[in-house]
């Protein structure tokens, strides 16, 4: 049973969710213009963080708390794919920016 | 109680949300990689783990909050690792630092690849005089 939310909870959720589009948009400047590609791989993991909190945002506005296990899923893959991006850049350098 | 609960997760999300927006403009306003990541990695847990939190702390279920906890230990056994990776390989590769940087530790210890840019190679050593207006984010060389 989901507990019912009041309107102050109803509207902190929808200001945060506006404060999250707002941070999606601004990490996409960085990935963007980012100059080398390990600026492009932190903008990465930040948008990967910020849809975590998405997503646990979605499952309070739902009520359907399941949205919670994609939230431990995607951390867990956008932290292979850092670790994997790390890799490469630590074995093929930085100079094949922009590719 | 229940009022209780939703006022806490109500600030939680709110908190939450600011925290999101923060490290969001550091990741675009920090000047060089190692700086960025320190915003991003931070602030950005933050905001992410307070969101979660607030879940646990509204549904007050045990197998949701079991969730939403294992989300946030998640979070934080997660977070420093990659930054560790992320920063170690892009100094490693001779990404530029900023140009005030105040002290590098490793400089005398490690050989560091070729910067990224190639016409500017000494600018990762802090004591060599470096002209601010190259090394602005989102030079003209930084685009391909």
């Amino acid at each position: 049973m989901t507990p019912q939310m009041l309107p102050f909870l109803a509207l902190c959720v929808d200001i945060a969710l506006v404060l999250i589009l707002l941070s999606f948009a601004v990490a996409f400047v960085r990935i963007a213009l980012g100059p080398t590609l390990p600026d492009r791989v932190v903008a990465f993991d930040m948008l990967a963080l910020l849809a975590v909190g998405f997503i646990g945002l979605l499952t309070l506005r739902s009520g359907h708390p399941v949205f919670l296990d994609a939230a431990i899923a995607l951390a867990l893959v956008a932290f292979v794919g850092t670790v994997a991006y790390a890799r490469y850049i630590e074995r093929c350098g930085v100079r094949q920016e922009g590719g | 109680m229940e009022t209780f609960a939703q006022i806490i997760a109500g600030v939680l999300i709110l908190g939450g949300g600011l925290f999101s927006l923060v490290a969001a403009i550091g990741v675009v306003r920090l000047p060089d990689v190692l700086v960025r990541m320190h915003a991003s990695t931070k602030a950005g847990t933050l905001g992410a783990g307070m969101i979660l939190l607030a879940v646990a702390v509204f549904y007050r279920q045990g197998d949701i909050s079991a969730r939403a906890g294992a989300g946030i230990a998640f979070l934080l056994l997660t977070a420093p690792v990659a930054a560790h990776m992320i920063a170690r390989a892009s100094y490693f590769a001779g990404v530029p630092l900023w140009e005030k940087t105040g002290r590098d530790a490793l400089r005398d210890h490690y050989e560091r690849g070729a910067a990224a840019q190639g016409d500017d190679e000494d600018a990762p050593h802090p004591d060599v005089p470096v002209d601010p207006a190259t090394d602005a984010p989102g030079a003209p060389d930084g685009k391909a």
